[in-house]
């Protein structure tokens, strides 16, 4: 009877700790998104369809791109186009370390990942607000 | 009774197999080593078959787990030429005239041959509160029984199909690399358990969830699902989990709790 009261006895309730990769995978997710439908078209159209021919190469001449870049709709696109898949990249770039078993120094592998994603992002926002022309 | 079928039997089929097994006795061996066997060959003949024909008839020290033969039990999980694979479900044919190398399930210690020690991923089972948890404010008994429609069933019916074969761990490179992962299965009864109408304790459960070793650890490798010999797709479980796991910690920076 004792025994038994002991073995049905609730275990202590454990600690839980949150993991904060949600925001990470969240930014690896639309990273990966816009990087698997745009490449595809990327590719078809600077390395097919303006060689070919198909599509004049002026409409994306330097005067043209740096217009849309330095435009209050063209720069935000720009910005999310670059930083997306960046964050995209050094996030798998994180965890196949781990997949390779590099376990030492986990914590800096994370800074010196996220925090090169970090900085170019900043880099190329400050770059593109000194662009905007409105 | 086996020692009177066996004349006929090799009557219709000179073919033998060979069949290596991956032996470990830990009272005698300091490692594992393998040891080859050959077994006569019938297409129909699966590869608990042709473990119990070896245990009969060629080496009675060969320990291996087995108990329903038609893969409802998950007991007779093991490596089949480096594939996490039920050994009543793989049949001798698909490797026919090929070798056969059997081994002990990947990413649990060996406790003798075939036989891994599948303790971690029973308290892993446990720890993910695999029971109904009903509302506190619930109906009494005498009110009758919690009815369901067939959809509210259909959300987690796939993820309540497992028999704890433990293949998805031995296919996970994840638990393989960290067994603090809680791992395919586990979040998968989980999963079950969360999309259940008749559970209210899916708070309690995503505490678990939002852990580094709970979904976090997971890559998206997808290889649990390929080797699950009941299409329960633990990959999906998880995936839907990490979409649940997110709109929770979003929750939980504007209302910490
Ligand atoms: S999810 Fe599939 S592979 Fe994993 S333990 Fe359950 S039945 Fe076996
Ligand atoms: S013996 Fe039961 S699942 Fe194979």
């Amino acid at each position: 009877m004792n025994a038994q009261q002991t073995t049905t006895n609730q275990l202590p309730e454990k600690k839980y700790i949150r993991s904060h990769e949600p925001i990470f995978w969240g930014l690896f997710g639309a990273g990966g998104m816009l990087t698997a439908f745009l490449t595809p078209v990327m590719v078809l159209v600077t390395g097919l369809l303006i060689p070919l021919g198909l599509i004049d190469a002026e409409h994306l001449s330097y005067e043209k791109l740096h217009q849309f870049v330095s435009s209050w709709y063209g720069a935000p696109i720009v910005l999310v186009l670059v930083a997306l898949p960046l964050w995209h990249t050094l996030h798998r770039i994180f965890h196949s370390l781990h997949d390779l078993g590099i376990k030492r120094g986990r914590d800096w592998q994370q800074v010196i990942c996220y925090g090169f994603a970090f900085a170019v992002s900043v880099f190329v926002f400050t770059l593109l607000l000194q662009m905007l022309s409105l | 009774m086996s020692a009177q079928t066996m004349p006929t039997q090799q009557a219709v089929s000179d073919k033998v197999i060979e069949v290596e097994i991956l032996r470990y006795r830990p009272e005698q061996d300091e490692k594992p080593f393998p040891q080859l066997f050959e077994v006569p060959y019938s297409p129909d003949m699966s590869i608990l078959e042709a473990l119990q024909y070896i245990k009969d008839h060629l080496d009675s020290t060969v320990s291996f787990r087995w108990s329903c033969r038609m893969a409802i039990c998950g007991s007779c999980g093991l490596m089949v030429n480096n594939v996490p694979k039920l050994g009543c479900k793989a049949f001798l044919r698909d490797y026919y005239p090929q070798k056969i190398k059997l081994e002990a399930l990947a990413n649990f210690p060996i406790e003798r041959d075939l036989v891994v020690d599948m303790g971690d991923f029973i308290k892993k089972l446990e720890e993910i509160k695999p029971y109904i948890i009903p509302a506190t404010d619930d109906k009494c008994l005498s009110e009758g029984t919690y009815k369901q429609t067939p959809e509210q069933m259909e959300k987690y019916k796939q993820y309540s199909m497992c028999i704890n074969c433990g293949l998805c761990y031995a296919a996970c490179p994840q638990y393989g690399l960290d067994s603090k992962f809680t791992g395919p299965a586990a979040l998968a009864l989980l999963a079950r358990y969360n999309r259940d109408s008749r559970d209210a304790g899916s708070a309690e459960r995503m505490k678990i969830v939002n852990q580094e070793e709970g979904v976090w650890s997971c890559t998206f490798v997808g290889y649990c699902s390929v080797v699950c010999p009941k299409g329960v797709d633990p990959a999906a479980a998880i995936q839907l989990l990490k979409v649940e796991s997110s709109k929770d910690y979003l929750i939980g920076m504007f209302k910490p709790d």
